[in-house]
């Protein structure tokens, strides 16, 4: 399986908005074998970057212990509808993704 | 003049180079100890004291270690970190989130678990160090086959 595209959704909570953000990535651990018995090599996201209008406000370092497809939810502060949400990520291969909303 | 430009040119590439390497950071060293107390010296932190104020949410029975969904969340003023280790899994260090001004300390996420074990939650606040554990047992593991 390989990497694919993201989904995200950010909506207003009560003094927070909601992001939550699905990658489609294998976050293979280098651990399993394959039908044939042969080691899988490892393929997982490194890095993750949450911006909000352009702006830098979370930074994240994962292992391959995170989840095949993973998912994610962030809250920021406050926030107002028509703000920009980016969330990016970058592997160990060094492919990487992002995707771009607006607070509806 | 060509001495003066191509001198600028460098400094420019390496004012850019430098951001773009201070994003893809990954500390390959923490993530690959083999210990939750390497992964910490890794990370430079010493001693933490346990926190109420830092919560943890995740079953305490999982059946499918591939898929274990861990909420952590910090009340602690001022926290600019969560981290989460899993103590019995080949690598134990999972994630470090670094929370700029804008973001709240809150994640949510999805892990997996070789088998039954605690969950160690650290945040960083003001320099210092907090943390919160709390045990999921483990059905089938979700980490090899």
């Amino acid at each position: 399986m390989a990497a694919g595209p993201m989904k995200m959704r950010a909506s207003l909570g009560t003094g927070f908005t909601d992001v939550r953000v699905l990658m489609t990535h294998p976050m293979e651990t280098g651990l399993r074998k394959d039908a044939d018995g042969k080691v899988v090599p490892q393929h997982f996201i490194q890095n993750l970057t949450v911006k909000l209008n352009g702006k830098t406000v979370l930074d994240a370092q994962i292992s391959q212990a995170v989840s095949r497809n993973p998912v994610f939810s962030f809250r920021l502060k406050g926030g107002a509808k028509g703000d920009k949400i980016e969330v990016s990520w970058l592997d160990n291969h060094g492919e990487s993704a992002a995707i771009e909303t607006v607070v509806a | 003049m060509n001495r003066i430009r191509r001198a600028l040119l460098a400094a420019l590439v390496f004012a850019i180079a430098r951001p773009l390497a201070a994003l893809a950071a990954w500390n390959k060293e923490a993530f690959s100890a083999k210990t939750p107390g390497e992964a910490l010296k890794s990370l430079g932190i010493g001693d933490a004291a346990p926190a109420k104020d830092l919560h943890i949410e995740a079953p305490e029975i999982a059946e499918n270690g591939a898929v274990v969904p861990i909420e952590i969340s910090s009340a602690i003023p001022g926290t600019t970190a969560l981290i989460v280790l899993l103590e019995k899994n080949p690598f134990p260090l999972t994630a470090r989130f670094d929370f700029k001004e804008g973001a709240l300390p809150f994640v949510k996420l999805n892990v997996k678990m070789a088998e039954t074990a605690d969950v160690r939650v650290l945040a960083e606040a003001g320099g210092k160090y907090y943390f919160a554990k709390q045990e999921i047992k483990i059905t089938v593991g979700g980490c090899g086959g």
